[in-house]
């Protein structure tokens, strides 16, 4: 299967902490193949080489949370066939979707000198609210192997395996004992996006849920059971409100426990 | 049960080491992140030593017992099948170059397993599985290698957990085939010693090679006396009479409803369930596109990917999915395998985490059921 020419791929940074597109760097033992399928034509991160678009596959990272940015993100989708958006940020507004429960006005007054030298949104939102996305790739950070799947599928036409049930299906497969059920800890896992391979779990934690929402999220029962371990309703808010507090079943369970909002 | 001899804890490990001889992974019960697991033995030292559960829905806690017992516990999070149908596996790889392509299969991986400590629930289970598997026209070579060549050291339940409902299941607490050896560990003032059923030619062979004393009267009456104890403790309990009627003709009650509302579609039921069997094929290419592997892995029919067909799901709902896994288990299995799907292990009642009890809820239906013939 000869290919003619090497596929263009873009990554670009929108709001977020670079982790997800340093996945990319972090491949080490995948990263000579995927540099020889495909032309990096743009990724500040790893050189300052940069190829004008079209490009074949734009990897996006980041959320959408000023003016700008908005307009941005445009022009992107405009010169991208395929436009993948990568971790919990650009999926979901990411740990900075917090202001969204707040007013941010009262942030910027109190944290910058100069406030009036900022213009941002009220909101940090998803890249899906301004733009038609191909596909997201749930987690904070990605997964580098989830990465490297999405990628060669993109390449060879097919979908990628990237399966949406919970987190609880990967920790018994690998036969991780369930640490809420045998250890009474806080865990996510119930309503959280398979992806991580059971990561905390597997480290006796609760999982997190860095991947959000699951494809068929019960956000109201797992709260009655927390509530049955004794959390109150802010520990049920500070549960739900982590790196996917604005991911729709997240938002709207952390909002009913939310005493502001009553 | 005239072949039955008495050993005690040093025979035990005998055994263990006699096993690890005749070329098997013994794999059995041992203490791992606060709950009691199936993995690897070396000897008897990694056994539970004084360790207990309790049990109930949503609830696992390792406790320690006064005694130095070795199986006074129910069933953990782990089954048999873990061994016998591995949670992944790769079936096989391809290769292509220019435009052939070339398809490697999988070597056929034949450990050797002993199993130490099966409960009756846990054979029976087997049991129902050979019939997935082995017992019909299409055949899991993987299991079927692994389980030909396993080794079953079955032991009778010591103590009920608060989520085991084998009596009502009929299928324990008393092992009655299929073992290697049968195992009932008597603990009786200052004497601690297993009395042991001979159950196959393999098993003879090993005790052989064990200190062992012909079994006394009174020493097997002891253990008869100790899974008829386990047999009242119970902590569950089911009412199967015609329980497949009872379903079918209650597709539509508004208890299924009820449990959509608590179930979290995690799927955790249907994997720790010592019969459920389903997995999904997952074919995967590397970057370069010339090589291939299709992997298998445990599935559920609680996730929506297990009823996709074109346009969408057939069970879009929690509820469709938790209807459709309870009446399989407990009707429809019966008319696709012969035999009920659930041997009343009480795994999922211990693993879900919001404690879904089906135990609770079958009777919710039948008592409605009653009522309305009452009113009628």
């Amino acid at each position: 299967m000869a290919r003619k020419l090497k596929p263009k791929v873009a990554v670009w940074k929108f709001a977020s902490c670079d982790g997800c597109q340093l996945s990319l760097l972090d491949c080490e033992d995948e990263l000579l193949a995927v540099s020889q399928e495909i032309e990096i034509a743009h990724f500040p991160e790893a050189s300052r080489e940069v190829i004008k678009g079209p490009y074949d596959l734009s990897l996006v990272e980041g959320s959408i949370t000023t003016p700008h940015d908005a307009e941005r993100i445009h022009k992107i989708r405009r010169s991208s066939k395929s436009l993948i958006t990568i971790g919990a940020c650009a999926t979901a507004g990411g740990i900075q979707a917090l202001r969204n429960f707040k007013d941010v006005n009262e942030f910027v007054s109190i944290v910058y000198a100069t406030p009036e030298y900022i213009d941002t949104l009220q909101k940090s939102t998803p890249i899906s609210e301004h733009i038609k996305v191909d596909f997201e790739l749930r987690g904070c950070p990605i997964d580098k192997m989830q990465l490297v799947e999405v990628i060669s599928a993109f390449i060879n036409g097919r979908k990628p395996n990237t399966p949406a049930h919970s987190t609880c299906i990967e920790c018994k497969r690998r036969g991780t004992v369930c640490v809420m059920v045998a250890q009474g800890k806080m865990c996510m896992g119930p309503v959280t996006h398979a992806g991580c391979g059971a990561l905390c779990p597997t480290y006796n934690r609760g999982c997190y849920g860095c991947f959000g929402p699951q494809e068929t999220t019960n956000a109201g029962s797992l709260s009655s059971q927390l509530k049955r371990m004794g959390a109150d309703d802010e520990e049920i808010v500070r549960t739900f409100r982590g790196f996917n507090a604005y991911a729709e079943p997240f938002r709207k369970e952390s909002e009913l426990h939310d005493k502001e909002n009553h | 049960m005239n072949k039955s001899v008495t050993i005690d804890r040093e025979g035990l490990n005998q055994l263990i080491i006699v096993l690890g001889g005749m070329g098997f992974q013994v794999v059995g019960p041992t203490v791992r992140d606060e709950a009691i697991v199936y993995e690897k033995l070396g000897s008897i030292k990694d056994l539970p030593e004084g360790f207990t559960d309790e049990q109930d829905g949503g609830i696992y806690r390792l406790k320690r017992r006064q005694d130095q017992s070795l199986f006074g516990y129910a069933v953990g999070p782990h089954s048999w099948k873990k061994f016998l149908h591995p949670p992944e596996r790769r079936l096989w790889q391809a290769d292509s170059e220019g435009s052939d392509f070339e398809i490697k299969p999988e070597k056929l991986d034949t450990t050797k397993f002993a199993f130490i400590g099966v409960r009756s629930c846990e054979m029976h289970a087997i049991a129902i599985q050979d019939k997935v598997f082995i017992n019909d026209k299409f055949v899991d070579p993987v299991y079927q290698v692994r389980r030909e060549n396993a080794f079953f050291v079955a032991v009778n339940c010591g103590q009920a957990g608060g989520t085991c409902f084998c009596v009502s299941m009929n299928t324990g607490p008393k092992v009655e085939a299929g073992f290697d050896l049968a195992l009932t560990e008597v603990l009786e003032n200052d004497r601690h010693y297993f009395v042991v059923e001979v159950g196959s030619k393999k098993g003879e062979a090993c005790v052989k090679q064990m200190t062992h004393q012909q079994a006394q009267k009174e020493e097997i009456a002891q253990a008869e006396n100790v899974v008829k104890e386990t047999a009242g403790q119970m902590g569950r309990s089911l009412n199967t009479t015609d329980i497949k009627g009872l379903l079918y003709e209650n597709l539509e009650h508004p208890r299924w409803d009820d449990i959509a509302e608590r179930c979290l579609s995690c799927a955790n039921c249907t994997m720790v369930c010592p019969t459920c069997f389903c997995s999904t094929v997952e074919d995967v290419t590397d970057i370069t596109g010339t090589h291939a592997e299709r992997w298998q892995k445990w599935d559920s029919c609680f996730t929506m990917d297990f009823t996709y067909l074109h346009g969408g799901e057939v069970r879009a709902s929690t509820k469709s999915r938790y209807r459709q896994w309870l009446t399989h288990k407990l009707a429809s299995w019966q008319d696709q395998f012969g035999s009920s799907g659930c041997v009343g292990c009480g795994r999922c009642i211990t693993w879900c985490p919001p404690g879904i009890d089906f135990t609770e809820e079958v009777p919710k239906i039948r008592d409605s059921e009653t009522q309305s013939l009452k009113m009628s």
